[in-house]
């Protein structure tokens, strides 16, 4: 795959100059990419590097830390989303999100689902029906539950929470996905079933995912970033940025020197 | 082997400490089951002291019988004024208070911040440590007076006197208790539902809510145990005339039918309130154990 | 690319959302407010109608009806009264039946039965415990009518609370503190003494201030056990001789006796007291918190 093809044709997400800070911490440092349509895009780098500051900056989800100041400008579909004018829950309902530990609401599964839609104004049932029967399938998980719909959702294995949170995301049709390392708190069997969901989903979606595995990414994803303290050092194709990357740091840290 | 010697002691003196330490778990396991022990002497003695009047009288006449004249010629025994009383007049202070509060708390666990949060929470505190009494007095000239006017009836002492005040006293359990619940709440259910493009308005009543139900739950049931239990700021504005309850009429609470008769009674009076102090202290423990069901479910702590 | 995406422009967002957005805002400011304006309503009513009447004759003599003349000195005499004999016999009970569920007890039955009756303890309205501490102090234990009476059954309404506290701070004792101590060969009753019991002071304090605050509002409980005299006594002597608190006294002045001035003096006073001790008690909760977590450096680190 060409990434730079890709960035050419298609740029869904591109940021240009991001800073964040915590208080006097600069968590992000003048980070600009180009993130392509309908592919996996993994982030990667050690713990506090900066990659998860980047993906909750992509839906504004760090709006909600207090602390965090931000500086320069990301773009969806060419649309700045700090535009003062910006609907944030617009943006989200847009750019939806998967979370490190799975999150299912104390609701039955069914109500998980329909959260979402729900929010947004639909009502009739018919509707919620067909949208909570499409998001589960697309989730990989409507065979696990179908009975149990009715089921509190805490009562589902872990694997199956998170992919019920996919489902959940899925559920008010998002663009784009971003994963903040899902599959860091499950087994290895969940791990696999929720990484084939992922090259599932990148038919239709574009998925942005942090992970700490290295394997991981490279198992899934198209183009592969890598941040080291705040800093964008590489940004590439994966298969390049595995097998010869252009910068000492990027090449030290898949070859497991630190991190 | 040389310190030997001073680790072992004597088998006499290590029989003597170990009584000492027997002695002294006793102790401490008596200091442990004085509530127990208050429980038992509480339920025993009105039990004791209650079942007579409800034999002498008969049950259905005591609990059922709609007239309550203890000080006539031929006294009459009947508590269901003061049962019906207290079970309006707690729903009413419920059916007023449980809104404000569950809003304020919502407000004060999820939104207020910094100086808005301090104030509010010290409002709250405040409103606790209100002594009954002085709710009273100042229902007793504010309200009760203000009642007579507005809705132009010859006395404001009444129930809705009552409902108002001690809507107004339980309004800080539930606050609290629902505060406590709903900061309970994971984060990441509420990010996850903003994540999904819900407002953080819509998150909160539609997400957290939902999540504290249980503790929310116990909060109005904490103020229902708080409401029915309430006797002197009733007192002080209810009229205390053995009434079937309405809204503008004088009432008699189960708890004001004590204390209102109490001092000077003797005999089967005396009995009788006794008796109603049984019937209070029934509806208390049935709180009490949805109380405990909504805490163990909610997993909060009663403050 | 750019067409088509104005929904997400702020103005688009669902007139429905931003009804239900709206109406849960206004809401949820008007319950707050009113949570607010009641408190600072009744704070200015109570000192706006009570002040005026304070003076130091008030405070310094006893009532009289011949001339007619209120004082009450007495009444804040056996306030005082009252409030050290619940807290003497309070503390060591209260903390010694949280040491033996903290320390002592392995049985988890036995710990749920006791904190299954603090629970109902602390749900039992004050007008039964003072029928029930008529009944058993006054009358059983021939205590007849006096402030010991009264403070005893103080004792036992509070008995829950001050548990809590001091089992609270026994939890926030290091295990590794005990461990030390056991490790020295000190045998456990000369380990809760030595290192447990300091540190759990600070819960015994903040169980003491909330008491006190709950023993200077209190007045259904103490109607019938510690009566409503006025009469002015040396300590000892006042424990065995009914009196009238502050609370009571004001019951007195306002429903029985139409001095609704005094009733509002003693009501400033009271509102004084409460809410001063109830700030004390919300200080020292945050004081002693900081001062654990700067004290225990090492355990925090873990966490």
């Amino acid at each position: 795959m060409n990434v730079e093809d890709k960035q050419k044709s298609d740029t869904i997400i591109s940021t240009k100059d991001l800073n964040v800070w915590y208080d006097d911490f600069q968590a992000l440092i003048d980070v600009s990419m180009e993130i392509p349509e309908k592919s996996i895009t993994a982030l990667i780098g050690p713990s506090g590097c900066g990659k998860s500051t980047f993906l909750r900056t992509l839906n504004r989800m760090n709006d909600l830390i207090d602390c965090a100041k931000t500086t320069g400008s990301v773009f969806y579909r060419g649309q700045d989303i700090f535009d003062p004018s910006m609907e944030v829950s617009e943006l989200r309902r847009h750019i939806g999100m998967v979370f490190q530990k799975p999150n299912p609401f104390p609701m039955s599964v069914y109500d998980n689902v329909a959260y979402g839609p729900r929010t947004h104004g639909t009502k009739s049932r018919a509707k919620l029906d067909d949208i909570v029967e499409r998001s589960l399938r697309g989730a990989a998980i409507w065979d696990e539950v179908r009975d149990k719909l009715r089921q509190n959702a805490l009562g589902l294995s872990g694997g199956q929470q998170q992919r019920l949170c996919i489902a959940r995301a899925l559920a008010v049709q998002p663009d784009v996905l971003l994963m903040d390392e899902p599959t860091s708190a499950l087994d290895p069997i969940s791990t696999t079933k929720i990484e084939e969901l992922i090259l599932q989903l990148k038919e239709n979606y574009t998925i942005i995912i942090v992970t700490h595995n290295m394997q991981q990414a490279l198992r899934i994803s198209d183009g592969t970033a890598f941040f080291l303290l705040g800093d964008l050092i590489e940004y590439g194709s994966t298969d390049i940025i595995f097998s010869t990357p252009s910068d000492k740091r990027t090449e030290d840290y898949i070859t497991g020197r630190f991190g | 082997m040389i310190g030997e010697r001073e680790i072992t002691v004597t088998a006499q003196e290590s029989a003597r400490r170990k009584r000492i330490e027997r002695i002294i778990h006793g102790i401490f396991l008596m200091l442990g089951l004085i509530t127990v022990g208050c429980v038992l002497l509480i339920t025993i003695y009105l039990v004791i002291s209650g079942i007579p009047a409800m034999r002498t009288i008969g049950l259905k006449e005591f609990l059922f019988g709609q007239k309550w004249a203890s000080t006539a010629a031929e006294p009459k025994y009947g508590i269901l004024p003061f049962i019906l009383t207290s079970i309006y007049g707690t729903a009413g202070a419920i059916v007023l208070g449980v809104p404000i509060g569950f809003f304020a708390a919502v407000y004060i666990a999820k939104i207020a911040k910094g100086r808005i949060r301090w104030l509010l929470q010290s409002a709250v505190g405040m409103l606790a440590g209100v002594p009954s009494v002085v709710y009273g007095l100042v229902g007793m000239m504010v309200l009760v007076p203000g009642i007579r006017k507005l809705f132009k009836v010859p006395d404001g002492a009444s129930l809705l006197a009552s409902i108002i005040v001690l809507a107004v006293m339980i309004l800080p359990s539930i606050i609290k208790v629902s505060v406590t619940a709903l900061e309970a709440v994971p984060q990441e259910y509420e990010e996850a539902s903003l994540a999904m493009g819900a407002t953080p308005i819509e998150t909160y009543f539609r997400v957290s809510v939902p999540a504290a139900k249980s503790g929310i739950a116990a909060a109005v049931v904490l103020g229902v145990g708080r409401a029915i239990g309430e006797a002197m700021a009733v007192m002080m504005v209810a009229g205390n005339a053995p009434n079937m309850p309405s809204l503008f009429e004088s009432v008699r609470f189960l708890t004001t039918a004590v204390a209102s008769e109490m001092s000077y009674s003797s005999g089967l009076q005396r009995q009788a309130l006794f008796s109603i102090a049984l019937v209070l202290y029934f509806f208390i423990m049935l709180i009490n154990a949805a109380l405990n069901f909504f805490l163990k479910r909610g997993n909060v702590k009663q403050s | 690319m750019q067409q088509g995406e104005n929904d997400m422009k702020k103005n688009q967002l669902p007139v429905r959302r931003r009804a239900y957005i709206g109406t849960m805002k206004t809401t949820m400011w008007i319950s707050a407010l009113i949570t607010c304006a009641l408190i600072i309503g009744i704070i200015v009513y109570v000192f706006a109608k009570g002040i005026p009447f304070i003076s130091w004759d008030l405070l310094s003599t006893s009532p009289t009806y011949i001339p007619p003349h209120i004082g009450i000195l007495p009444d804040i005499m056996n306030t005082i009264y009252i409030v050290i004999a619940s807290l003497v016999v309070m503390v060591p009970l209260g903390a010694g039946a949280a040491v033996y569920l903290e320390e002592y007890a392995t049985n988890q039955k036995v710990v749920a039965v006791i904190e299954y009756a603090a629970e109902t303890l602390s749900g039992i309205p004050s007008i039964i415990y003072g029928l029930v501490g008529m009944l058993f102090f006054c009358e059983f234990a021939g205590l007849k009518t006096s402030i010991l009476a009264g403070a005893l059954t103080l004792v036992i309404m509070n008995l829950p609370s001050i548990m809590r506290t001091t089992q609270e701070s026994l939890k926030t004792v290091p295990q590794s503190y005990r461990e030390g101590a056991f490790a020295l060969g000190a045998g456990k009753w000369r380990v809760i003494r030595t290192v447990v019991l300091p540190g759990c002071v600070d819960g015994i304090i903040t169980g003491c201030v909330l008491a006190t605050g709950r023993i200077l509002g209190e007045s259904a409980a103490l109607l019938f056990t510690a009566g409503f005299a006025h009469a002015l006594n040396p300590f000892f002597e006042g424990l065995m001789s009914p009196g009238a608190t502050l609370t009571v006294a004001l019951y007195v002045y306002a429903k029985e006796q139409g001095e609704f001035g005094a009733a509002f003096a003693i009501a400033a006073i009271l509102m004084v007291l409460t809410l001063g001790i109830n700030s004390l008690a919300m200080w020292l909760e945050s004081h002693f918190k900081k001062m654990r977590e700067q004290g225990y450096p090492q355990e925090k680190s873990k966490e």
